[in-house]
């Protein structure tokens, strides 16, 4: 049972991610991508209809985490507590730049959101990386299951832990390009024109960098974390991951050369699922591992909620999925194709 | 107190209490808008359109801020309140993840698309988003009232090895009596703020003379719908409330009346400053007997003072429960009066001609605001000093690893960030209500 939550806890992160992922990217891309009001104009009604909905998978999916491991929601939260308190603030400036920029058709008052919204989606990309790689390389749990990590310490990978080090940075990087990458993408396929142009010619820009930049977290990880093979070895079905994750690589390159935009952003979306499960099948069962000393590590066992209410909750988990998935193939069905700027809403 | 403590319970409250600001509108307003594009449909008549349509600008921003501030809500669990998420995630976890699963997603999906999809719907699937957005907020109210529920009445939990407790009942939790009365209360108090605001804006526009039919049509819905809800919200919804509290949690009905000593027949005080220090009441105007018999019906009930109760066990700041519990009925009290005078004026066909009435409507804005907050505040005080009322005491919930001077950096932090979100809020939707429910054209994207 706790096994089948880590793996529901675990899609619903991964949808979150590949949802509110492109339009993060595309807000990386904004400022620079996007010239001149109409083609700015462009990308906010291509993520407009959709975004609020993306992030709502960021909710649900803690949600989730809260019923089915309640330890570990409380022990990381508040030991991620400084960074998790920035990631609020820079979603809520996010939300403001996306909905109230169009509220007034002024230069200065448009200016200072399109700043805010793209600054607080990279930020946030880098954010949601780090925080990644603090999972994977294992936090100073105590013996009651707690801890508080500073912002920063000396940088190294030790037991004297801070948020940031050389490796969370580099995993932080990681997800800013990845997500710029995948933002790209999307803005190609809902775009026509110069615009489109110029997002698929980011896309393929940083198509390098990203396999230099998998290449080298994952030589990072398997160096300061070298247990994570252990799952890999012992099942090889784990051997799927890295053929999901080239695969993916292979496919955005090459569609993203011969201009299919649509097979380019299933690739980007691929990739990011492959790398995220590989992360999680690495993890398992361990949910958050201590640098301090292994047996305190949280794992499924020790921080799941109760039997009854696991077991309980499976049923309305899956009503809700099913209606949330209907929902938003209608919602995409329904703003499907490329924007027009004509068909405005209120 | 310990200095986290306090910083704790701050943070959560000043986040709480400005995120309840927009959700109150957002629920409220949902069934208005509901209403008026039956109307629209009905009637065939495009005022009405308009009316939804500007109702729904109102709504969007404020939709906004209600997510933004919403969110921090959900963190905050784990983020300042880690023990009391480890006590009792087991149990409340269900309602919250619920929430998530069951009405954010259908809410944030179906306002993109009532608030962006009018052209590419037919008016009949543009009804139907309306009534989704509706349903969408009106659960999402429910379970977190259930949630909160819990934390006033536990019910349907045992206790584990480990010291938490765990689910045992999903129904219990799901059915919570307490639940109810709570969630009818607060649901018709939402209606309350939608309605006096939507007659707010109309009299605005009758006073000012521009827009008219739409002022009208304002003015109508809201006080319709304020004078039905005030009159629910004292009776049945009100009266349920305090006579959980009274069966429940006898201890907070007791500071919340300021009722120090245990007595027959106890009176009801309508004005007075409770005095903590001597246990009296300063001042008082006060109905003898009234209090024993809206709690037990009988004139001479006993009703159990504070003195009944172990000090430790009295709610901690007990001027400010009882301030704010006698504020929150005062108004309500008002609201009737205000909203009845209004339904008789526009039953005689006099209200849109009577100024002063529309004077009073226009400035009624910001009371249930102000009730509904009081409402919350007495809720919240009462339960002190239990966190999980009689399972797990406040001082225990609060995250140990997180000092004062953090949280207090972050409390400083989102005191700023709501400084600047509020004054963008009241800007924007400022210039909405300028520019009028006529022009067509804006927004968006
Ligand atoms: C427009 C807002 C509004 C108005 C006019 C009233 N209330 Fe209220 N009241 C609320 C808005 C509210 C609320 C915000 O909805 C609360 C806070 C928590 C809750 O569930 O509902 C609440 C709570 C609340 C409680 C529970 C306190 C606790 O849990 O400890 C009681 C006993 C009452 N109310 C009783 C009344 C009575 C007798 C009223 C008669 C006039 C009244 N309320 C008017
Ligand atoms: C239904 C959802 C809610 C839940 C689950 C909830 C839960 C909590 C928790 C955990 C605390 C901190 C511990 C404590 O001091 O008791 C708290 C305090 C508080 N909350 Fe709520 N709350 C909810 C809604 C609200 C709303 C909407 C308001 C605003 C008007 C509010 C006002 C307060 C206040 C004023 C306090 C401080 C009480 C004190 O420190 O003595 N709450 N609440
Ligand atoms: C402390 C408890 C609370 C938590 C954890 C919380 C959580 C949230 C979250 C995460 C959102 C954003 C949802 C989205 O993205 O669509 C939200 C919005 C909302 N909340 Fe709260 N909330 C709390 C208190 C309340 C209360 C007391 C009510 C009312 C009864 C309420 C009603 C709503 C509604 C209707 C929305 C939709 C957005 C809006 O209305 O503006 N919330 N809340």
């Amino acid at each position: 049972m706790e096994t089948l939550w880590f793996c529901i806890v675990a899609v619903m992160v991964a949808a979150y991610v590949v949802l509110d992922g492109f339009d993060l990217g595309a807000g990386v891309i904004y400022l620079f991508a996007a010239k001149g009001t109409p083609e700015r104009r462009m990308i906010l009604r291509a993520i407009g209809p959709v975004w609020d909905g993306n992030e709502v998978w960021l909710l649900a999916a803690g949600g989730t985490l809260y019923f089915a491991f309640p330890q570990l929601y409380a022990s990381s939260f508040s030991g991620f507590y400084l960074p998790l308190m920035m990631v609020l603030w820079l979603l809520m400036l996010r939300a403001i730049g996306i909905e109230f920029r169009t509220h007034m058709e002024n230069p200065v008052w448009q200016g200072f959101f399109d700043v805010v919204f793209s600054v607080s989606s990279a930020l946030l990309a880098i954010f949601f990386g780090a925080a990644l790689g603090n999972v994977i390389r294992g936090v100073p749990l105590r013996a009651d299951g707690y801890f508080f990590e500073p912002l920063w310490t000396d940088f190294r990978v030790g037991t004297n832990n801070g948020i940031l080090d050389w490796y969370t940075v580099l995993a932080g990087v990681v997800a800013l390009v990845t997500l710029t990458a995948h933002g790209a993408l999307y803005v190609a396929v809902k775009t026509e024109n110069e615009l489109n142009r110029r997002a698929r010619r980011t896309a393929l820009a940083l198509w390098p960098v990203q396999v230099l930049l998998t290449v080298l977290s994952l030589a990072a990880t398997c160096w300061i974390r070298p247990q994570v093979l252990d799952n890999y070895r012992e099942h090889s079905i784990g051997m799927l991951v890295p053929l999901v994750v080239t695969g993916s690589l292979i496919v955005m390159f090459w569609a993203g050369r011969k201009g299919l935009e649509k097979a380019a952003f299933l690739g980007s979306c691929f990739y990011i699922v492959g790398m995220l499960v590989g992360a999680a099948f690495a993890l398992y069962p361990v949910v958050l591992p201590a640098s301090t000393d292994p047996s305190y590590s949280l794992t499924i066992y020790n921080s799941a909620a109760g039997r009854h209410g696991l077991i309980v909750g499976l049923s309305w988990w899956i009503i809700g999925i099913v209606l949330t998935l209907g929902y938003f193939v209608f919602i995409y069905r329904m703003f499907r194709g490329k924007v027009k700027l004509e068909d405005a809403g209120y | 107190m310990d200095s986290a403590l306090i910083v704790h319970r701050l943070h959560f409250a000043f986040t709480a209490t400005f995120h309840y600001l927009f959700p109150q509108l957002t629920m409220g307003l949902a069934p208005l808008i509901v209403i008026l594009k039956t109307l629209a449909l009905r009637r065939n008549d495009e005022t009405y359109n308009q009316a939804a349509r500007f109702w729904a600008r109102i709504f969007g921003i404020n939709f906004v801020l209600g997510v933004v501030t919403g969110i921090p809500m959900e963190f905050q669990f784990g983020t300042n309140w880690s023990h009391f998420s480890r006590f009792a995630g087991g149990v409340i976890g269900q309602t919250l993840a619920m929430e998530g699963m069951f009405a954010f997603f259908l809410e944030s999906a179906f306002l993109g698309l009532f608030l962006y999809g009018e052209k590419r719907l037919s008016p009949r699937m543009h009804w139907w988003s309306a009534v989704a957005v509706f349903l969408g907020s009106w659960i999402s109210g429910y379970f977190i009232i259930a949630t909160n529920a819990w934390m006033q009445y536990p019910v349907g939990y045992e206790r584990a090895a480990d010291g938490s407790v765990q689910l045992s009942s999903f129904w219990a939790l799901v059915l919570n009596p307490w639940a109810w009365w709570q969630y009818a209360h607060n649901m018709s108090g939402s209606v309350i703020t939608g309605a006096f605001v939507m007659a707010s804006i109309g009299a605005f526009y009758l006073l000012w003379g521009k827009y008219v039919d739409h002022g009208r049509i304002f003015v109508k819905t809201g006080v319709i719908a304020g004078c039905i809800f005030s009159i629910l919200q004292v009776f049945p919804t009100g009266d349920g409330q305090g006579k959980m509290v009274a069966r429940h949690q006898p201890a907070t009905l007791a500071a919340m009346e300021a009722l120090f000593t245990s007595q027959p027949g106890a009176p009801l005080i309508i004005i007075g400053q409770p005095n903590a220090e001597e246990k009296t009441i300063d001042n008082p105007l006060y109905v003898p007997k009234m209090l024993s018999m809206l709690t037990y019906r009988r004139w001479e009930a006993r009703v159990q003072g504070l003195d009944s109760f172990p000090q430790e066990d009295w709610p901690t700041n007990i001027p400010l429960l009882y301030y704010s519990y006698h504020i929150m009925v005062g108004l309500g009290t008002i609201f009737i009066a205000i909203s009845v005078v209004a339904v008789l004026l526009l039953w005689r066909n006099k209200l849109f001609q009577a100024r002063w009435m529309l004077w009073i409507l226009l400035l009624c804005l910001p009371f249930p605001y102000i009730a509904n907050t009081a409402g919350w505040m007495t809720a919240e005080l009462g339960r002190q000093p239990w966190l999980v009322y009689g399972l797990m005491r406040t001082l225990d919930g609060y995250s140990k690893t997180v000092s004062a001077g953090n949280g207090m950096f972050t409390l400083l932090g989102f005191m700023g960030i709501y400084l600047v979100l509020g004054i963008l809020f009241l800007f924007l939707v400022r210039r909405e209500i300028e520019r009028g429910p006529v022009s067509e054209a804006g927004g968006g994207h």
